[in-house]
Order: C-alpha cells, then sequence, then structure tokens
C-alpha cells in the first residue's frame, strides 16, 4: 500500500484564511507521476458509502438532509436516486430519537450509517452512543453487537463559533465499546470509512468539513471497492529522525507543512498520522519516540484530557527512558471558540506553534 | 461458543416441569371464551371485542408461569436483602399479566425491549430460572454471564433486546428493531416497554413521530403502575391519559391487572401495527414492591392502597378464579402447583448458588466484536493488561 507522499508546495503554505477562502474549491496538488488520479475527500467518502451499500443490502444511510437535499456537505449526494427511499433515510431535526433507532436496527442485525450533520449535535444523543451502542457487547457478554457507524464533520469549521465548532475524539475515544476513526487524506476517507461500515462494533468516523474539498493523489488499490484500511494502525505520513510529531485529520497537513518548516531549518521531523485515535497505536507512536527521542502531540480539541494528554502519558511511561527532552502538545486553546477571525485563529493550532514546539524539543528555541 | 452455552442453558417454561400441572393440561385443549373485567377506552381507533379466545391450557398455563415470575421476585427480595444479590433489583411481582398476556398474543419473532424491571418479561421470553438467579447474583451461568446484572438481561434468540437502565432510552431502541423487521420484510412487530415516569422523554416523541411518519411496526406500551419511582403520576404529567399522549398516533387503555385483557390488546395491536403503523397501549397495572429494594415504596403510596390493590385486582387471584370457575383444578391442585413452584425456585436458586462467578479473564471480553490485537489495561496497568482477540 504506497500512499504517494503529498507535499504542499503552494507559497507561504495553506494558512487558515486561505483555507477559509477556498474552502469549497479544489486545491489541486502537483502530479508526480503522469495519470495519477486525485479525489477530494468528499468523492472519497460518497464512494465508500456507495460501495458497501452496493456490497452489503443491510447498510442504510440515516440523517438530516442526507436524502433529498444530497447531504448538508454533499457527502451523500446522489445515493437516494441510486439506492431510494427504503435505504436513504431523511429524519426530522430530532438526534436522540434517529440514534436511538439506528442503534436499535443495529440490534436487530442491519448496518445505519448515522451521520451527524457535525458531531456538536452527537451531544443530543450521547447516552445512544455511549449507554445504548458502546457498552451492548460487553451487557449481554456477547448477545448484542452493534454494527453502527456514527459519522460526520467534528472540530472547527471556520467562522462557525463556539457551538458549532468542537472536537470530540478525546470524548468518544475515552470510552471502551467504541471505535474512533478520524481520516486525513482521500485514502484514509475511503479506506477507514469502508473497514468501519464492515465493522461489527459501533465506530464513530469523525471527518472534517475543511478537508472535504481537499484533493488527494489516490492510488488504484485505494480505488478498488474491496479497499480497507486496518482499523488501529497509524500511518507514518513523512518518515523522520530527529522529533515525531503526531496528529490526526486536518491537523495533518499543519504538521506536514511544520515538518517542510523544520526542514529548513535542518530538523528531521517523522509526522505520524493517527487515523485511529480508538484503538490507538501506541506501538508505532513509541516506535518513532525511541527514534527520535522528542514527541510532539498535536490536535485541533481542547487541551484538558485530551488526546494529546493520552499519547503523552503512554509515550511517558512506555518509552521514558528514551525521552531527550519533555513531551509537548500542541493544542487548541483552553476557551470555547470565538468568533473573530483573529480571535479563532488563536484558538486553534497553526504551523508555527508546531514549528516552535517542535523547536522546543530539539532544543533549538530562542 | 457463546451460542452452544445459550442453547444448552435454555429452557421454556412451558416445559412440563411439574407433575401436577403435566397431568393437568395434558387432557384438555377445549376452546374457552373469557370476558375482559373492564372495556377498552380507545384513542383514535375502535376497541377489539371483551371476548377474548383462549383455552384450558393457555388459562393454566397463565396461571403457572405468573405464579413462577410471583415467586421468582418474591425469592429476589430475600436473596437482596440477604447480599447476594447487589446494586439495584427492580420487582415486577403485581405486574406480572402484562408480561404473561403480551406473550400469549405473539412469537418469538416479534421482539419486546423493555427498561430495568425485566426479569419477567426475559422469563416469559423463554429464559429459565438459573438464568435469572445467576445473572442477578453475578455468576458465570447468568444469560449475561454476570456481567450485566438484574438490569441487563437479553435473550436474542427470542427477539428479546434488553435490559435497559435509562429511563426512556429503549423507547427509540425499540422503534429501531421494528424499523430492522419492515426493511427485511419480517411480518413482526417490536414492543417498547416503558414506565409511566419514562412517558415523559422527549426521546419517545421523537421516535414516536418517525415510527408514524415511516409506518413503522412499533408498539409502546406503557407500562403505568402509577409511580415514576416515588413521584405519582399525577405530579410528573399535565396529561396521564398515556394512551392518548401519541397524539395522531392511536391508543388504547388496558387494564394491566387482567392477562386477558392483555392478551386481546397486544393481539390487536400487533394486526394495527402490521397494517397501519405505531399504536400505544397504556396498560393500567401496580408493582407492590417499591421502586427498587432500596425504596420501602410505602413513603408515597399507603399501605392501604397496597393492599386494596391485591385484594382488589391481583392478577394471580383473577386467574385463579377463572380456573376454579371453569374447573380446570381444584384449590388443592393449585395449591400443590405453588408447592412445587416453590420449590423449582428453591433448586435454581440453590443451583445458582453453586455457580462459580466469572473468570477474572472475563473483565476484557466482549468490549469488541473484533479488537484487532490492541491492548487493554487494568486499573494498574504495568500489572494487568490484557489483548484483545
Amino acid at each position: 500500500m504506497l500512499g504517494i507522499l503529498r507535499q504542499r508546495a503552494v507559497d507561504g503554505g495553506l494558512s487558515t484564511s486561505f483555507l477559509r477562502k477556498t474552502r469549497s474549491a479544489l486545491v489541486s496538488a502537483r502530479s508526480y507521476a503522469a495519470g495519477a488520479k486525485e479525489m477530494t475527500v468528499r468523492d472519497a467518502l460518497n464512494s465508500a458509502i456507495d460501495e458497501e451499500m452496493s456490497a452489503d443490502p443491510k447498510v442504510f444511510v440515516m440523517g438530516e438532509e442526507v436524502g433529498q437535499y444530497q447531504g448538508a456537505y454533499k457527502i451523500t449526494k446522489g445515493l437516494l436516486e441510486k439506492y431510494g427511499p427504503e435505504r436513504v433515510y431523511d429524519t426530522p431535526i430530532t438526534e436522540a430519537g434517529f440514534t436511538g433507532i439506528g442503534v436499535g436496527a443495529a440490534y436487530a442485525g442491519l448496518k445505519p450509517v448515522v451521520e451527524f450533520m457535525t458531531f456538536n449535535f452527537s451531544m443530543q444523543a450521547i447516552d445512544h452512543i455511549i449507554n445504548s451502542a458502546a457498552k451492548s457487547n460487553y451487557m449481554s457478554a456477547g448477545q448484542i453487537n452493534v454494527p453502527i457507524v456514527f459519522r460526520g464533520p467534528n472540530g472547527a469549521a471556520a467562522g462557525v463559533g463556539a457551538q458549532h465548532s468542537q472536537c470530540y475524539a478525546a470524548w468518544y475515544a475515552s470510552v471502551p465499546g467504541l471505535k474512533v476513526l478520524a481520516p486525513y487524506s482521500a485514502e484514509d476517507a475511503r479506506g477507514l470509512l469502508k473497514a468501519a461500515i464492515r465493522d461489527p462494533d459501533p465506530v464513530v468516523f469523525l471527518e472534517n468539513e475543511l478537508l472535504y474539498g481537499e484533493s488527494f493523489p489516490i492510488s488504484e488499490e485505494a480505488l478498488d471497492s474491496s479497499f480497507c484500511l486496518p482499523i488501529g494502525k497509524a500511518k507514518i505520513e513523512r518518515e523522520g529522525k530527529d522529533v515525531t510529531i503526531t496528529t490526526f485529520s486536518k491537523m495533518v497537513g499543519f504538521a506536514l507543512k511544520a515538518a517542510e518548516k523544520l526542514a529548513e531549518d535542518g530538523i528531521s521531523a517523522e509526522v505520524i498520522n493517527l487515523r485511529s485515535i480508538r484503538p490507538l497505536d501506541r506501538a508505532t507512536i513509541n516506535a518513532s519516540v525511541r527514534k527520535t527521542s522528542r514527541l510532539v502531540t498535536v490536535e485541533e480539541g481542547f487541551p484538558q484530557h485530551g488526546v494529546c494528554a493520552e499519547i503523552c502519558a503512554s509515550v511517558v511511561e512506555e518509552s521514558f527512558s528514551y525521552l531527550d527532552a519533555p513531551v509537548e502538545r500542541i493544542a487548541g486553546a483552553d476557551v470555547p471558540m470565538p468568533y473573530a477571525a483573529n480571535l479563532e485563529r488563536l484558538a486553534l493550532p497553526q504551523v508555527e506553534d508546531i514549528v516552535r514546539a517542535a523547536k522546543r524539543a530539539c532544543y533549538r528555541s530562542k | 461458543m457463546a451460542l452452544s452455552r445459550l442453547t444448552s442453558r435454555s429452557n421454556t417454561i412451558t416445559r412440563p416441569f411439574s407433575a401436577v400441572f403435566s397431568r393437568l393440561i395434558s387432557t384438555d385443549t377445549t376452546p374457552i371464551t373469557i370476558e375482559t373485567s373492564l372495556p377498552f377506552t380507545a384513542h383514535l381507533c375502535d376497541p377489539p371485542s371483551r371476548s377474548v379466545e383462549s383455552s384450558s391450557q393457555e388459562l393454566l398455563n397463565f396461571f403457572r408461569t405468573m405464579a413462577l415470575m410471583r415467586r421468582m421476585e418474591i425469592a429476589a427480595d430475600s436473596l437482596y436483602k440477604a447480599k447476594l444479590i447487589r446494586g439495584f433489583c427492580h420487582l415486577y411481582d403485581g405486574q406480572e399479566a402484562v408480561a404473561i398476556g403480551m406473550e400469549a398474543a405473539i412469537t418469538k419473532k416479534d421482539a419486546i425491549i423493555t427498561a430495568y424491571r425485566d426479569h419477567c418479561i426475559f422469563l416469559g421470553r423463554g429464559g429459565s430460572l438459573h438464568e435469572v438467579f445467576s445473572e442477578l447474583m453475578g455468576r458465570q451461568d447468568g444469560c449475561s454471564r454476570g456481567k450485566g446484572g438484574s438490569m441487563h438481561f437479553y435473550k436474542k434468540e427470542s427477539s428479546f433486546y434488553g435490559g435497559h437502565g435509562i429511563v426512556g432510552a429503549q423507547v427509540p431502541l425499540g422503534v429501531g428493531i421494528a424499523f430492522a423487521q419492515k426493511y427485511s420484510k419480517e411480518e413482526a412487530v417490536t414492543f417498547a416497554m416503558y414506565g409511566d415516569g419514562a412517558a415523559n422523554q422527549g426521546q419517545l416523541f421523537e421516535a414516536l413521530n418517525m415510527a408514524a411518519l415511516w409506518d413503522l411496526p412499533a408498539i409502546l406500551v406503557c407500562e403505568n403502575n402509577h409511580y415514576g419511582m416515588g413521584t405519582a403520576e399525577w405530579r410528573a404529567a399535565k396529561s396521564p391519559s398515556y394512551y392518548k399522549r401519541g397524539d395522531y398516533v392511536p391508543g388504547l387503555k388496558v387494564d394491566g391487572m387482567d392477562a386477558f385483557a392483555v392478551k386481546q390488546a397486544c393481539k390487536f395491536a400487533k394486526e394495527h401495527a402490521l397494517e397501519k403503523g405505531p399504536i400505544i397501549l397504556e396498560m393500567d397495572t401496580y408493582r407492590y414492591h417499591g421502586h427498587s429494594m432500596s425504596d420501602p415504596g410505602s413513603t408515597y403510596r399507603t399501605r392501604d392502597e397496597i393492599s386494596g390493590v391485591r385484594q382488589e385486582r391481583d392478577p394471580i387471584e383473577r386467574i385463579k378464579k377463572l380456573v376454579l370457575a371453569h374447573d380446570l383444578a381444584t384449590e388443592k391442585e393449585l395449591k400443590d402447583m405453588e408447592k412445587e413452584i416453590r420449590k423449582e425456585v428453591d433448586d435454581a436458586i440453590a443451583k445458582a448458588k453453586d455457580c462459580p462467578m466469572p473468570e477474572p479473564s472475563e473483565l476484557f471480553t466482549n468490549v469488541y466484536v473484533k479488537g484487532y490485537g490492541t491492548e487493554t489495561f487494568g486499573a494498574d496497568r504495568k500489572e494487568v493488561k490484557a489483548v484483545f482477540p
């Protein structure tokens, strides 16, 4: 499985404001090989759902505006036309109700793909995700398994304010019984969503609105309808030897840009795309830190009790004697998301934050 | 592995265990028609007839099974006080007619989901006393291998989906099961049971709306025992006419202490749900115990009220009178049956007490179906680790 490493060559890198301006436009990267295919994350997700629905009649889609509206973010575009209203259900705006219905359908053997328009709204249904879905296989000693996928955009978008910008990775990933995935590239999106839909356990699938329109190179293998990525395995997006940077979702792009900047200063950063928040690939993370001796862990969400905290703990527990510097965390600011553009920028990790932390870890800061 | 254990353990109640019982039922299959004590009250539908078709076999079975359920719950009370059952224990004695009447009207392809007062529903779905007592005492042979407890009984092969601790959550789940039944064209229905306390939950109305929009074969059964924990219905609901709360969804109010009324209502509801979509059944019933074993049940209601219901409306007494009236057994035979039931329950408890607790390794089983070889940890992660298969 050779993912082609994506290197941004746009001047100055993609700042958040640039991303905001071009949110819905395709940003094409340079092709390396003649005829290398590209795919947006949106198309990757759409094709994944389409293929899984085609392969298994038990798979159905449910959520607000997923059918006639073609999906609030067009992820489910064309599915209603192709599969009909018996397989694509537009729900009323009642998350607790339709999530419970989805979990109940999974109890009875169907394979629902439940969309939350954003994961902020999943809080209205969180009891069903945790108490009805995650714990059922355990409480029933294996009688009732729940092959459901909860998917939708997670984390900050652009200018949507405090109630629409939270990252839920840490909350859901703390729950035994759930699996939590966070794709970055189009290949991630396809492979992980297909794996999630086939998985017999409840999966929380955290997408990112700002990534939907981004294009990535995609291999022939990844385009095949049987393509699947393993759950619980991180991907080393960029190899390096001086510092390990771990992250997921949109921050992978930022980390890769940071790695470029660090390379100019002679620091070779290894960038790990977690892909799977639960199960967390502690083995890959620790193996990398044992190689580089330094860790910078990055996430978009709130810092306290976050995914980064778990990774830091894991590294300190497993690889303490390999560390040459304290572990570093770059996370969202410890505040509700503000609206004003400058404050929003301050509330989210930027490339320069990742660079600075990596330099600190390498004892190269001012 | 789990499947073979389940099939070897499962045990239907109608297995002629009791000598008296098998003698009584072996002879007679003549049909009997029973009139319900009270008429049905209907909302947006025509109520079914008060004449219920039954048979002597069914009548005797009702008596036996309800007496078994009653005895089981009383025994659980003692076990809880002896600290062999821990945590929560919500007893169903008084409400047996709902469980038994429902079973008589449906098949094991029809699904039932309920809240935490689930011991008797589990028994009605084919669970055994051994599975019940083992689970209550947290032993390996429990229906959830000791990992669920009183509130988490399941029997998937009989379409019993639990056993839920979060008030009201089971209603959308039940509508989801009905969704799956319609999706898979199963010609079966789901009974989603809840109490008068849960009847005010928002998610219930969310699920009912979707059930009505999509014509799902969902039957919402409100077991109105008039108290949501310690809060009387009139203090919790502006409109305690739970059978009408579906608004655009038809409903039926049923005497929940009359097993035949329950049977008739469930039969009616099943036909309705298969053809026309959701319906609400309100079962007017009563629990003799408090909400749970930590609730004496007498601080918010009078002892006179409790004994009054027991005297006037007890569901087992009602069936007993019918059995005697139809000459299906003598008083002595019924007393002998009750003695045999008592012994059956005592034997099951003794056997469950002998059953071992789960192996420590069971701490880590069934978290996932597919664990991908990932690590999991005990309290001290450097001491206790396991790998999910």
